[in-house]
């Protein structure tokens, strides 16, 4: 069905630029997420906004659907592929086009590397804040689509905190520049939009100026509660630090196991408190830190940027790592308000003793952000649709809270039957006005986000309070 | 209940008086005033308190004025979480109130006597945008009513949330042509211990700001009033250690760099009849300066600037600036707005329509007050 399409962008683009071999067509078939898998019709590496646009085009001319893949580590299926539709993969965009220290923004296409960019304003001194733990894989469009978060993103904010603006293919095949122009803040909109608005050909990034200095505390807790209470303590003392981040005894096990990352024994709990920024600030805030730490049984300062990475290590490591203790696992992620953090482990706990199937926790506990992985035998007959119910009520426990089934990882085409449990119908009606705006035909990454599409309706021709005629 | 009249003297947007004024308590009297307005086909102007209604366009229509001023409770301060939940109609000065006991702060330089529904509709912010952002960086989660009177809301009220499309920031600064903001959460900061201003003039204004950003040392602001001819720099220091920052800033900075007050001019627009706001990048002060006799005042670590003019030399200007920038020109006497053209050229005015197209299909919500007549 998709020949002549092929045939036809083969003319606009490279000949090697498309991609309609069915062996090479399954190294595409999913993301981050691998229960969700389908062979994309058809895959073409642009080079450039304009064969992407020329792309976009040729699929909205024909009503075939389309779907934009960055490096594909998506952990809710954003970047799967349809089988009737072709996959737009931006690995061919990768030149990072403009660095411009003066005004601290970098211009780069959207298959960049997200570490690349920090690592090229390196030597002068310089970031790209947002840090995904993907961030030696993943893009900057698949960043800018996801609006995606870090460790540091507590005091840093996320990626649409540090994007100015985004060059885009909308979904009717035009490249507009969304920016802080007049109009309606259409970037603002368009950075999490999951990909679901256009496709992203060119970004302007913030960059940051690297802090004077930083420092990084591990501090052992006896358990979960007394760590949690630590995080309350420090954030009440008007503290912000760059990161906080929590580990139970589980999780803690698994780095363990996976790469040495030697933190206390017979801990319940470690929290990697991280404070950056200039020195007199930071030598005052971390010496509160450490007195509102009181209850950890030991206290680790690292001594230098070699200790500190090695105490990221076992943090940054969690998820693969839990794959040494459990042949299977789900990654969660939801959020909930801080302050309810202690109720909520509680209940997870109950929820997993009850059920019998381990969770263990690694979170971004500055801000309520949960990473519940939920682990399971894939060989044991049902154990994974138990897993999938312990880590489908950590969400209703999330939403009970007043929290939100998302903090970073997307919606996707997994959350999508999750949403209602969040908005009213018409709450996400309304979102889709935006969707119909700009992709009426909906053929933009069709069926991610929203559990069932909109009609894009016709629009009322008559309107009030306007001379007929000026518009248009 | 929600208190209506006819429109009379006082009650003029921009010159045009509204047929009836209906002032709601609660965010379901809000709703039924535009169900109201939709079944009758009735165009509607939200309103706060007044502080920024001769920015933006003159409406083409109003027959109702929404003047959202008892919408006014703080629905929730869950100071634990840094977050804070008020209706449209408080004042960012009695949300300050609300906030400081718990030692917290909506970092957004608005006006005080501003409403939030104000501050978000003209998506306005100050110095310390720098450091915090605007408004759409602070808001997590809004409420508003539809132009059809639906209440709908997105985002939440936790600071990290990715679940669907963040309208929020599609409302904020959209001049109430897309909903009336009833209701928003917004993340907090921590008042600062310590506040610090550190001052530097001279001919070399860019070499400071440079310097500054630069810099390890994390200012809250850097603002610049001045012209070509001289300006003066003055950069924020907020945190347990200011003081000490700021010493080391004037020792990087040298010349007569000091550490001063507040200067008058802070986070003040400068005055005259036309009010343009500028974006340039930082590195192009030189050329915003020498721009043409013209004072220019602004948050230079950001490149926002605000330029005020006679209305006799607005039109000349406004070109020159569009020539290489963006220009909107936020307040003129009415009679310039359509020779200005306040908002200038937009490369997504297209797509801004269409959105309009669909969230207010009958283009009723505040007509004429955005962009191409949106
Ligand atoms: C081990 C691991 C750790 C992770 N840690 C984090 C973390 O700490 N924080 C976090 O936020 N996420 C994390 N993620 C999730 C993931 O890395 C991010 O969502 C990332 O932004 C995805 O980027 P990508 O290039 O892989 O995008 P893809 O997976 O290829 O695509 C993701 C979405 O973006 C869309 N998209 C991609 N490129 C474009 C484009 N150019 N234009 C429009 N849409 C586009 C796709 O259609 C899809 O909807 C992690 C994933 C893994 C595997």
């Amino acid at each position: 069905m998709l020949q002549g399409l092929a045939e036809e962008l083969r003319r606009v683009l490279r000949p090697d630029s498309v991609i309609d071999d069915p062996v090479r067509l399954r190294t595409y078939e999913c993301d981050g997420l691998t229960v969700h898998r389908a062979r994309p019709g058809l895959v073409v590496l642009p080079e450039a906004a304009e064969e992407v646009a020329a792309v976009v085009r040729a699929c909205v001319a024909r009503g075939v659907p389309y779907v934009a893949r960055g490096s594909g580590t998506g952990l809710s299926g954003g970047a799967l592929p349809r089988t009737d539709g072709v996959l737009v993969v931006t690995s061919r965009m990768r030149r990072i086009l403009e660095i411009d220290l003066d005004d601290q923004r970098a211009v780069v296409e959207p298959g960049v590397i997200n570490l690349d960019v920090s690592k090229a304003v390196r030597p002068d001194g310089y970031h790209y804040a947002p840090d995904p733990s993907s961030q030696q894989i993943c893009s900057i469009g698949g960043n800018v689509a996801e609006n995606s978060g870090g460790a540091h993103c507590l005091k840093y904010g996320f990626t649409a905190n540090h994007v100015l603006a985004c060059e885009i293919v909308t979904p009717e095949g035009e490249i507009v520049t969304l920016d802080d122009g007049p109009g309606y803040d259409l970037l603002g909109a368009f950075v999490g939009a999951e990909g679901t608005l256009g496709i992203t050909t060119k970004v302007t990034v913030r960059l940051t100026r690297n802090p004077e200095v930083v420092q990084t505390l591990l501090a052992a807790f006896s358990s979960i509660e007394q760590a949690g209470e630590a995080v309350s303590a420090i954030i009440g003392a008007g503290i912000v630090p760059a990161a906080i981040e929590m580990m139970d005894a589980l999780a803690i096990e698994a780095a363990e196991a996976a790469v040495a990352c030697g933190y206390p024994e017979n801990a319940g709990a470690v929290l990697i408190v991280e404070l950056d920024g200039p020195e007199p600030e930071v030598a005052h805030q971390f010496a509160q830190v450490k007195a509102l730490c009181l209850d950890a049984f030991e206290q680790r300062v690292a001594r230098d940027d070699a200790d500190r990475a090695l105490i990221w290590k076992g943090r940054k490591s969690a998820f693969a790592a839990v794959g040494r203790i459990s042949p299977a696992y789900i990654v969660q992620d939801g959020v909930v308000p801080r302050t309810s953090l202690p109720r909520v482990l509680a209940s997870i706990d109950r929820l997993s003793r009850e059920s019998g199937v381990k969770v263990a926790n690694v979170f971004h506990a500055g801000d309520g952000n949960l990473h519940p992985l939920v682990l399971f035998d894939d060989a044991e007959e049902g154990a994974e649709e138990r897993a999938e119910g312990v880590s489908g009520a950590i969400l209703d426990l999330c939403i009970t809270h007043g929290g939100s089934i998302t903090g970073e990882h997307g919606v996707g085409v997994d959350k999508a039957r999750y949403m209602p449990r969040m908005f009213t119908d018409a709450d996400l009606d309304t979102m889709q006005l935006l969707r119909c705006a700009l992709d009426p035909a909906g053929l933009c990454n069709p069926g991610k986000v929203f559990p069932t599409p909109r009609l894009c309706g016709e629009i009322p021709r008559v309107r009030r309070g306007e001379p007929e005629g000026e518009l248009y | 209940m929600s208190a209506s009249r006819p429109g009379g003297p006082g009650d003029e947007v921009l010159g045009v008086r509204p047929v009836r004024v209906e002032r709601p308590e609660t965010v379901e009297e809000a709703a039924e005033a535009l169900r109201r307005a939709h079944a009758e086909g009735l165009t509607v102007v939200p309103r706060g308190n007044g502080t920024r209604l001769h920015w933006g366009g003159v409406p083409r229509s109003c027959d109702v004025l929404l003047d959202t001023r008892s919408l006014d409770r703080v629905v929730e301060h869950a100071a634990g979480d840094l977050v804070v939940t008020v209706e449209a109609g408080v004042p960012l000065a009695r949300l300050a109130e609300v906030l400081s006991p718990a030692g917290q702060q909506l970092a957004l330089d608005s006006p005080v006597e501003a409403t939030v529904g104000g501050a978000l509709a003209t998506a306005s912010a100050g110095p310390r945008r720098l450091l915090y952002g605007t408004p759409r960086d602070l808001l997590i989660g809004v409420t508003v009513v539809r132009a059809d009177g639906a209440i709908v809301k997105s985002g939440g009220k936790v600071v990290k949330n990715v679940a669907g499309y963040d309208l929020g920031k599609l409302y904020t600064g959209s001049f109430g042509t897309l909903g009336l903001i009833v209701r928003a959460s917004f993340r907090l900061h921590p008042v600062p211990a310590q506040h610090a201003y550190v001052t530097v003039s001279g001919r070399e204004p860019l070499k400071a700001v440079l310097a500054l950003l630069h810099s390890p040392l994390v200012p809250s602001a850097i603002e610049l009033d001045g012209d070509a001819s001289g300006s003066e720099v003055v950069a924020l220091f907020e945190g347990s250690a200011a003081q000490a920052r700021a010493a080391e800033a004037v020792r990087l900075l040298g010349g007569d760099a000091r550490v001063g007050e507040e200067p008058a001019w802070w986070g003040a627009y400068p005055e005259g009849e036309v009010l343009v706001e500028l974006r340039a990048k930082p590195s192009e002060l030189p050329d915003v300066l020498s721009v043409g006799g013209v004072r220019v005042r602004g948050s230079a670590g950001s490149g926002v600037w605000f330029l005020a003019v006679p209305a006799s030399e607005a039109a000349e200007l406004v070109v020159r600036l569009r020539a290489r920038w963006t220009a909107i020109v936020r307040h003129a006497p009415v009679a310039l707005h359509d020779e200005l053209d306040l908002w200038g050229p937009s490369s997504t005015l297209a797509l801004t329509r269409r959105v309009k197209d669909q969230f207010d299909p009958g283009h009723r919500l505040s007509p004429g007050r955005f962009i191409g007549g949106v």
